[in-house]
């Protein structure tokens, strides 16, 4: 049986079955973790070498193979997970596939080589589900991305899917529906928190009609990509969601919001949409009920101020994505000026499970004021980059050592930036911070939609701030003139003393100006643009005042404060450097030290990346180190 | 313009479509063409002057026709912390222009993007599509020799 369109609720469970009757009966199955990220790092020429080694030696029918989305642990891609038991080979190539086949599926032998080793204990896990970064996480949304092929619908119905719609339809009034997700404690995902529950109640009891729903999908904050992962890795649990969300609303219609960069994620979606629609799920009488409902796809265009809700809503309406003044809220006048509820992916995809396990199942994960889990994308300089999903009230050091893994390299942690462009840096005093909604606030960042990325040693806060202060300054949309014109002159400053050109007072007016933006900007955009340096100046001021009295970075990252120099006792004059130089400021010859002209480099650090590791001749220093050679430099070429 | 009356055709009409539009004629054409804005702004009874307003508030959307092969270098906040801003410098070194430019022969655009979601495996570029990952400043030479010696 394919696709059929259903009509009445009991042909789900009846699909089901046959689902299971029809499923062939392979000893083994190799899932294909590709995702984009997994597709970046090779995922379809292992999925090419797969088919082509399974069908030369007649194995198409004995051996499953699932491609699915994103398995999280974005590190080892491309990886892949034999079932039944669940082994787990990571960063593979095309040319290691043959081998995997002879000896794991036909001689049931592990290959030491592919099996994960944990960088810390040096300890080997030939299990998925027994490596520490999985160990800690509690995967409730993500758990099926392990499991379902998302192009297949077949696939999300036998994880049980749309059982909830099908409940919520027959089985539960709106009213309960809200009441039961109010009761579950489940607020926004997308970063303020709201709580779900209430915010459908508002645009439910918004007197006005018709009522729309959005999917935020503009997950724009750099460093978080969650939401890409389940709307390409699961579409269909966003469109349960929504669906359920709508008949709760007394919503007809609804949009789903991708941004533009997120092609594969678009195309999941997409056909999921035609799926869902071709089988009764999306339309005129969804599971032969007396609700109609229909979801339109909307390609964002590139302007990270779309994930706001008001601009959101313009660009839906085909203008630029300008924020507005808010009340009227989207509840009571949003889309063409009609009541329109939105919310983000993350948080559509947990209303099936709510219904699902119900709220009392629900509500005890987590913390008194923030229910559930989080996914959070855990980047930067941290040992296990991937996605983690864990219960809210985790502490940081668990998310970070435990999960993560540590810091890369044995290098030391600094800061733990959270929430995007909107949020702050996290110092290690803070590392037993329990994570949730409120703690995140008080600490002076925010949850945002739960991007963490890692900053080490070698990360220098200055520039961070002054890497976002950046971005809103180019993003900003120059609607209103505290955002406009506020970020740009925080940039400007944080610009100078990234350029040693910093003076005293200067951290005072950024403070200043923070404020200012901070309390008159219109939108979110603004009034949280000024959090990355509010939270540097609190945390890491003795930073700052670095850069500004002694003209040095710490870190050794702003440019125009360090230099690259090669010591003379380590060069082994191996000419790599100097030919590697790409504006030929070093000279020497074979044998002999090689020396870097300082009036011709431009610190691009090709050199320190090309110098052999054994030799590690070249070195960046700043302040009173670099000042002199500096001037024993001046002095030589006099 | 024959494509542009296809992809019109396809729309309703409203002002909603715009954005739709525009993506379809920039994914065909390369850019929006001026003349395409007038068809446009006929189709949905809108001034010229608010499409222009709308297409250039968007970063998708040029005006300006874009080179054989489109260089994105991520910029994401993942991709900066590993190094991502000397990748974009060493790019602009071996193309011989600034991020936003197209080479003199159009060959090729360079571009950046505030984060392309992969930031697991920074840095990251994507040429014509094909992503690259932990993009260093040795790999920058042969990305865009594969790039260059795929026509």
């Amino acid at each position: 049986m394919t696709m059929k369109r259903i009509t009445q609720p009991a042909e789900l469970g009846e699909w089901k079955s046959h689902l299971l009757r029809q499923r062939p009966a392979y000893d083994k199955t190799i899932i294909v973790s590709s995702g984009t990220c997994g597709q970046a790092s090779g995922s379809l020429q292992i999925i090419a070498a797969l088919e082509e080694e399974l069908g030369q030696r007649n194995l198409r029918d004995a051996v499953g193979l699932k491609i699915t989305g994103c398995h999280g642990f974005c590190e080892l891609e491309p990886n892949i997970v034999i079932s039944p038991e669940g082994i787990f080979y990571k960063k593979l190539t095309p040319a290691d596939i043959p081998r995997i086949i002879e000896e794991t599926i036909l001689k049931n032998k592990i290959i030491p080589s592919f099996i994960y080793e944990d960088p810390k204990t040096g300890r080997r896990f030939t299990l998925q589900k027994d490596i520490p970064f999985y160990q800690k996480q509690l995967r409730l949304l993500t758990e099926n991305n392990f499991r379902i092929d998302p192009t297949r619908i077949e696939d999300y119905i036998l994880a049980d899917g749309y059982q909830a719609l099908a409940k919520v339809l027959f089985d539960m009034t709106a009213d309960e529906v809200i009441a039961e997700i109010s009761a579950s404690g489940l607020r926004g995902r997308g970063g303020a928190g709201f709580p779900t529950g209430k915010k459908w109640q508002i645009c439910r009891e918004a007197p006005s009609n018709p009522k729309y729903i959005v999917c935020n999908a503009d997950e724009g904050d750099p460093g978080a990509y969650m939401d890409r992962s389940l709307l390409e890795g699961n579409p269909h649990s966003i469109i349960e969601g929504m669906i359920i969300g709508a008949y709760a609303i007394g919503a007809s219609e609804g949009y789903i919001y991708v941004r533009t960069e997120y092609p594969l994620a678009v195309k999941h979606v997409s056909l999921a949409l035609d799926q869902a629609r071709a089988c009764g799920l999306l339309g005129k009488n969804i599971l032969g009920s007396e609700f109609h409902f229909d979801i339109h796809i909307v390609e964002g265009a590139g302007a990270f101020v779309s994930g706001e809700e008001t601009s959101l809503m313009a660009s839906i309406e085909g203008r630029r994505a300008f924020p507005r003044q808010r009340p009227p809220f989207p509840a009571q006048e949003g889309l063409w000026g009609k009541p329109t509820n939105i919310n983000n992916v993350e948080t559509w995809a947990n209303v099936p499970l709510i219904i699902n396990r119900g709220a009392a199942w629900y509500s005890q994960i987590g913390t008194a004021g923030s229910k559930g889990t989080k996914i959070f994308s855990l980047v930067g300089k941290i040992n296990n980059t991937g996605l983690v999903e864990v219960p809210m009230g985790i502490r940081l050091r668990e998310i970070i050592y435990d999960v993560g893994g540590g810091i890369k390299d044995g290098k030391k942690f600094k800061a733990v930036q959270t929430g995007g462009p909107s949020g702050g840096c996290i110092p290690a005093e803070k590392l037993d911070l329990p994570i949730d909604y409120d703690t995140l606030t008080k600490a002076g960042s925010i949850m945002g939609s739960g991007g963490m990325i890692v900053m080490d040693e070698d990360t220098c806060m200055v520039d961070v701030a002054r890497y976002f202060l950046h971005f809103t300054q180019e993003e900003s949309c120059g609607k209103c003139v505290p955002c406009r014109v506020g970020t740009r002159q925080m940039h400007d400053i944080l610009t100078r003393i990234t350029q040693g050109q910093g003076q005293e007072k200067d951290l005072l007016q950024l403070e200043e100006l923070a404020m200012t933006v901070k309390r008159a900007s219109l939108c979110g955009l603004g009034q949280t643009a000024p959090n990355p340096v509010l939270t540097t100046l609190r945390y890491f001021r003795q930073e700052y005042e670095a850069h500004i009295k002694e003209k040095s970075c710490p870190a050794l990252v702003c440019k125009d404060l360090i230099l690259y120099y090669i010591e003379p006792e380590k060069c082994v004059g191996c000419l790599l450097c100097k030919k590697g130089c790409p504006v030929e400021a070093i000279s020497g010859e074979r044998k002999k030290v090689h020396v870097i002209d300082q009036s011709l480099c431009i610190k691009c650090g090709a050199c320190l990346e090309i110098c052999p590791p054994k030799v590690r001749a070249v070195s960046k220093y700043t302040g009173k180190k670099r000042e002199k050679i500096l001037r024993l430099h001046a002095g030589e070429k006099v | 313009m024959v494509e542009l009356d296809e992809i019109l055709q396809e729309f309703p009409g409203e002002q909603k479509d715009l954005i739709h539009i525009l993506h379809r004629v920039q994914t065909k054409f390369g850019y929006i063409p001026a003349e395409a804005v007038v068809e446009i702004s006929r189709r949905l009874k809108m001034s010229p002057n608010e499409i222009f307003g709308v297409l250039t508030f968007y970063k998708a959307f040029s005006l300006q026709p874009r080179g054989e092969h489109l260089v994105t270098v991520c910029l994401g906040t993942a991709c900066h912390v590993r190094g991502g801003v000397q990748i974009v410098e060493e790019m602009e070194r071996k193309l011989g222009i600034v991020a936003g430019a197209t080479t003199p022969d159009r060959k090729f655009t360079l571009e950046t993007v505030n984060c392309l979601g992969c930031c697991a495996i920074g840095p990251v570029v994507v040429v014509d599509g094909r992503y690259h990952s932990h993009v260093n400043l040795k790999k920058v030479a042969s990305i865009l020799e594969e790039a260059g010696g795929s026509d």
